[in-house]
């Protein structure tokens, strides 16, 4: 026990959901309040910018349809990402796993002869295996040869970030698109369909909160769930179990992976309709989800939330882009603020803060 | 004569491709020696680049702009410090919201300089008398900065302070078993503290190379992911400042190849070599694994609380 001035700080162990909850809105507030320099550095009034803000995302409901459009991939990537940190597999790569889904769904949206109605289910498909591909190397790596998974996953994004800029530019590039790096626009048949009035693509969105539930019930009532979390929580006790590390890391990251893959399938299939440069299409949602992941605390439900969150800053982004002229790496700032204050305050949650009575006080100072 | 003026240029500029890469990995290798992982590397070298390049263009002296550079990227590694340190929070997560910090401050910072090339850059040097020797004068000792040679001095410098000094032992016990040199009464997180700021200064210098002297303009997203590589070469170099020489001229062979075989393969296939190359490199090494878990620093990324464990 500790005291600070007229308060006693007890540890405990695990904080009840309610701290975690306000600490994580704190973190968020704070960084919101960090992030006020930079609109005064750009001569803008930072209440009045952040009402404006507030007005235009939430004014109407094609506008703040912008906020659920962002979160579709930040929730297919987050909710893959709490499973793989729940194994305390550090992957960084939903990045370069969106984008070997766009690449995959693309291929089958533009050069593989079958029949329309099977187009679409085709794309998710082999969105998912390329997905899922992309997020078994570095398992593979990290199991065979001891490479360092944050490495090996962060490594492959910028590979797969080339391969896309390659096949763009290159073997791919549309004959239509003239100048552009861009492949041709895919057919009709292989476009996702829109929410009236928005650009809310439905399906990709409805398979991210289905595999959420269906993640969540894993890892909470499943047998291979359970040996997830230990291999996370306790690697000495998995291996004393007997729990084979490689299989339930490959499973992990199929299922990551696969679901980044999802996110890209649904970036060139609902937004864009064609391949084109890398950072348009994966857009930094692959780090964000990072944070996503991590502010839901490897909850896949509440990752559904979290996302909801960042589609707001994103959107936000977009608004501040076109309405205030202010830059977009705004929300790289201020996504990294939040992450920063986030792990900051985790240590406020491993102790219990109470108002010490005087004769506590000393007894306070006599214990450790 | 062909090929030899090829290799020439080749090695020379290959050379100053791998000194970024050489900063940034000593630095990283002080702060892991003392058992902090820093993931920011790439926006501690991304704000010194920006850094380097605002005060060079302001002030006309791209050696002011380097100390500025060093010194953004030591304050960007103290608040990583402090997060992961004092804070003890997890320092993989710390790294990469230090990075997503420092590529979005730098770009947004940046956005009225973009493209804009420096007025007046880091000048070259030919070493007096050396430079004069056939091939190797030309390929070595002309057309390098200063931080090429201070870059590789200091490896060496650094090799002997973390080896040979009881400073190094100081730093090499803290990241190795922090308790045991907590009971010596050697201050851990002091310790802690100043290898992971100094390596934020070198990082620092590494980004602002690249702005002031490889190509001097502004960018964004100028530091091209060299950041991660610099985590790669830290394990590759086995901790070890002197190997990181040799391997950060390894990734500037590569880098530089990258733009010289354009004319056989796709440039965009080219520039993933370097990033494929760093896992392809892992993996190899990674066959002696046994002997590298020994190298490693025991308690890295390990926040040290005293009394527990």
């Amino acid at each position: 026990m500790r005291r600070v001035g007229p308060f006693l700080l007890e540890p405990r162990l695990a904080a009840p959901r309610y701290v975690v909850f306000g600490v994580s809105i704190f973190a968020v507030v704070i960084a919101l309040l960090a992030a006020v320099p930079v609109f005064v550095g750009y001569g803008l009034n930072p209440w009045q910018a952040y009402a404006a803000i507030g007005r235009g995302v939430f004014g109407s409901w094609p506008s703040f349809s912008e906020v659920i459009r962002r979160a579709i991939p930040l929730i297919l990537c987050g909710v893959g990402l709490t499973l793989a940190f729940r194994a305390q597999f550090w992957n960084i790569g939903a990045e370069g796993q969106i984008l070997a889904g766009a690449v995959a769904a693309s291929g089958v949206a533009l050069f593989l002869p079958v029949p329309d109605g099977l187009r679409l289910p085709l794309m998710f498909l082999t969105g998912f295996g390329a997905g899922a591909i992309w997020g078994l190397i570095p398992v593979l790596l990290r199991v065979k040869f001891g490479v360092n998974d944050v490495i090996s996953t962060l490594m492959l994004n910028y590979v797969m970030s080339y391969i896309v800029e390659w096949l763009v530019h290159g073997p791919w590039k549309g004959p239509t698109m003239r100048g552009f790096a861009y492949t041709d626009a895919f057919p009709l048949s292989a476009r996702l369909s829109y929410l009236p009035n928005t650009r809310v693509h439905w399906l990709t969105l409805a398979l991210g909160v289905a595999l959420a539930v269906f993640v969540a019930f894993l890892l909470a009532r499943t047998r291979t769930g359970y040996e997830i979390r230990v291999v996370g929580q306790n690697p000495d006790a998995a291996r004393y179990a007997g729990i084979n590390f490689a299989a339930v890391l490959s499973l992990v990251m199929l299922i990551s992976g696969g679901l980044a893959g999802l996110a890209g399938v649904g970036e060139v299939a609902g937004i864009h309709w064609r391949l084109r440069s890398p950072s348009h299409i994966s857009m930094n949602y692959g780090y964000t989800a990072i944070i996503v992941a991590w502010l839901a605390r490897g909850s896949p439900i509440a990752a559904i939330f979290t996302a909801l969150l960042f589609g707001l800053i994103f959107a936000a982004g977009d608004y501040m882009k076109t309405t205030l002229s202010l830059p977009f790496q705004i929300t790289g700032v201020f996504n990294g603020l939040v992450l920063f204050f986030l792990i900051s305050f985790d240590i406020l949650m491993l102790w219990r803060v109470r108002l010490a009575r005087k004769e506590k006080i000393w007894a306070g100072q006599t214990g450790s | 004569m062909g090929w030899a003026n090829w290799l020439i240029s080749t090695v020379s500029r290959a050379l100053a491709f791998g000194v970024p890469l050489l900063w940034g990995t000593l630095g990283e290798i002080y702060a892991e020696r003392s058992g902090v992982v820093n993931l920011g590397v790439e926006g501690m070298m991304i704000l010194g680049a920006f850094m380097a390049f605002a005060i060079t263009q302001q002030t006309g002296h791209p050696g002011l702009g380097l100390v500025c550079a060093a010194l953004i990227g030591g304050l960007a590694a103290l608040l990583h410090a402090f997060v992961t340190i004092t804070l003890r929070a997890n320092q993989y997560v710390s790294g990469l919201a230090l990075s997503m910090f420092g590529l979005g401050l730098a770009g947004l910072l940046g956005r009225g300089w973009e493209g804009k090339p420096l007025g007046k850059p880091l000048p070259t040097l030919a070493i007096p008398g050396l430079s004069q020797i056939p091939v190797l004068g030309p390929m070595l000792f002309q057309d390098q900065t200063i931080l090429t040679y201070l870059g590789i001095v200091f490896a060496v410098i650094l090799w002997a302070l973390l080896f040979h000094t009881r400073w190094g032992i100081a730093i090499r016990s803290v990241g190795e078993n922090p308790a045991t040199a907590d009971s010596l009464g050697i201050n851990v997180t002091r310790v802690r503290y100043l290898c992971v700021v100094f390596g934020g200064l070198l990082a620092g210098v590494g980004g602002g190379y690249l702005s002031v002297a490889y190509r001097p303009s502004w960018t964004e997203g100028m530091s091209a992911g060299m950041g991660w590589i610099v985590i790669a070469l830290t394990i590759f170099a086995s901790w070890d400042p002197v190997q990181a020489i040799w391997g950060a001229f390894f990734f500037g062979v590569l880098y530089h190849l990258s733009y010289r075989l354009q004319a056989f393969l796709a440039p965009e296939l080219l520039k993933l070599m370097p990033y494929l190359f760093a896992i392809v490199v892992l993996a190899v090494s990674g066959f002696g694994r046994a002997r590298w878990r020994q190298r490693a620093p025991g308690a890295l990324g390990l926040p040290y609380v005293r009394g527990e464990r």
